[in-house]
């Protein structure tokens, strides 16, 4: 058994999809360009000394990023719908394998995300060290850990009908609860929920282009915890999903 | 039935809720064997498969495939199945989507040889998602066929096929068992069960009414019929010969209903040798089915 045949596969079938280009890198990008494009001289936002630009760039592509990996439960709902689960579960196939190619699949296309949204900065006139760039790449990888498995997770519990609503609207919380779009500050309930997202933990990664101090040690808990409890989640979807639809 | 161990189902029982869907069977199937699963739909038959797969887990009674249990027998993949519900993924060609298939398991065929046993060469550089009906029929058999298995589920296999296309697909399949392979299929179609299976093995109301070669289950309800042009015979007279249980007569010819066709053909030829026009029909699959179900529906 070649499970590389499997995971090339898997990778050629995704990027055969047009619809999934323009929502997985489309939208973001878009979005980038209308906010930022017409702003770009925008040196200090609200006063910060951080350039809108650059602050927009961080910020969808942490949205971008999440966006791509639970894109992954999309593709898998898809295969749900069409009974390919089943077909796939009665074949040598493991569990382990199976989880890889998905992982994998949804790090190729989120560093693809990162890696245009980081481009288009440029475009519009980011400068940073390059160190800071590589840095801000690697730790943001390192965060997605969670977004890779709740994708499968995802997939795996949601039918094809309401999945783009759930990815949409998990997206939409996590980016918002985890002061992606705008920061939370203070200490009240709402910072204390930010910090047990990995959503916020994410935006820090992302924020060391603007000067912020990345992921503490309270951060890799939060992110470690996250990545088992949902792993083991998934498993126990990917495991029950067996059903005749 | 054979020594080799094929597949056993013991007491295998399976409930959805209120549902009892599988109620308790036992069938046995020897390695090199083809056989049929019969019945109408609710009858229990894809229930029975998905936990011969390992796709569900039963309730009561176990499954056993080559001495494994069916989640062991998959993993070594000794198993291949075309399911009854399901398409295909797409953004493949059909090409890719054999070979992906035949990747994932030990020993697959090669793949230019299935795509030509399943008829669609033709069709290999297309997308998955443009075909119609009875090819991705075809293109679901060549993924359970590219496995080279040594048993192959296959459940309602030709549904969505056009006459030629079963043809076809039962040549195939004849082949493929004819490499000492265990097939099981599941069908609702009475001629299909009758043509290309060894045994078959009728379900009704999740449970196993009948089970024995076709000729065996259409001898079970016994009934051929016996048709000749005959004037001069009282009823009475006919309906006193062995082996018939009823006739009738419509016009210059006379009907005769039987138990036992082969006797009752000697005994009338041997009483009225004038007897002339005949023929001797087979009541079918379809009139045993009918009795079959029917009994098994009022015992349950």
């Amino acid at each position: 058994m070649r499970s590389t045949t499997y995971i090339r596969y898997e990778l050629i079938r995704t990027f055969r999809n047009r619809r999934f280009f323009i929502f997985s890198f489309g939208f973001p990008l878009i979005l980038y360009f209308a906010i930022a494009g017409p702003n770009r001289n925008d040196r200090s936002l609200s006063g910060t000394g951080i350039s809108l630009r650059l602050y927009y760039m961080v910020g969808l592509a942490a949205f971008g990023a999440m966006n791509a990996m639970l894109s992954t439960g999309a593709r898998i709902s898809a295969e749900r719908t069409t009974g390919w689960n089943r077909q796939l579960r009665i074949t040598p196939l493991s569990t382990r394998t199976y989880f890889r190619a998905k992982v994998l699949t949804g790090y190729i296309v989120a560093t693809m995300a990162l890696l245009l949204l980081f481009l288009a900065g440029r475009i519009l006139g980011v400068h940073l060290p390059g160190h800071i760039w590589l840095e801000m790449l690697g730790l943001m990888l390192v965060c997605l850990v969670p977004f890779a498995v709740l994708g499968i997770l995802i997939g795996h519990l949601v039918s094809a009908e309401s999945i783009g609503p759930v990815i949409g609207g998990s997206i939409a919380l996590f980016a918002f609860l985890g002061g992606v779009w705008f920061p939370i500050t203070g200490g009240g309930f709402l910072s204390k929920l930010a910090e047990a997202l990995p959503s916020y933990w994410l935006a820090r990664a992302s924020h060391i282009a603007i000067g912020g101090s990345g992921v503490t040690t309270h951060g890799w808990i939060v992110l470690g915890i996250w990545t088992i409890v949902v792993a083991q989640l998934a498993r126990r979807a990917y495991r029950r999903d067996t059903k005749r639809s | 039935m054979g020594v080799t161990a094929g597949i056993e189902l013991k007491a295998l029982a399976k409930s959805y809720g209120e549902i009892r869907a599988v109620r308790g069977i036992d069938v046995s199937v020897a390695a090199g064997e083809t056989v049929a699963l019969l019945g109408p739909n609710g009858a229990g038959k894809s229930t029975t498969i998905d936990m011969l797969l390992g796709l569900l887990a039963p309730d009561g009674g176990t499954a056993t495939v080559f001495g494994h249990t069916p989640t062991k027998a998959v993993d070594d993949g000794l198993v291949a199945a075309m399911l009854q519900t399901g398409g295909l993924i797409r953004d493949l060609r059909v090409r890719e989507l054999v070979t992906l298939a035949g990747s994932l398991y030990p020993k697959p065929l090669d793949v230019g040889e299935v795509l030509k046993l399943a008829g669609i060469e033709p069709i290999a550089e297309q997308m998955t998602q443009k075909l119609s009906g009875g090819q991705t029929q075809r293109v679901r058999f060549a993924v359970a066929l590219v496995a080279d298995p040594e048993l192959l589920v296959l459940d309602e296999p030709t549904a969505a096929m056009d006459v030629e296309g079963r043809r076809d697909f039962w040549a195939t399949m004849r082949e493929f068992a004819s490499r000492g392979k265990t097939v099981l299929f599941a069908t609702h179609y009475l001629e299909e069960a009758d043509a290309y299976a060894d045994r078959v093995v009728l379900m009704a109301a999740g449970r196993v009414v009948a089970d024995g070669a076709p000729t065996e289950i259409k001898a079970l309800v016994g009934h051929r019929t016996i048709r000749a042009t005959l004037h001069d015979a009282p009823l009475e007279a006919l309906e006193r010969l062995d082996g018939v249980t009823h006739a009738e007569r419509h016009g210059e010819s006379i009907v005769l209903a039987c138990s036992d066709s082969d006797a009752a053909i000697r005994a009338l030829l041997a009483a009225f040798p004038s007897a002339r026009d005949i023929e001797i029909r087979g009541a079918g699959l379809e009139e045993a089915f009918i009795q079959l179900t029917t009994a098994g529906e009022d015992a349950g």
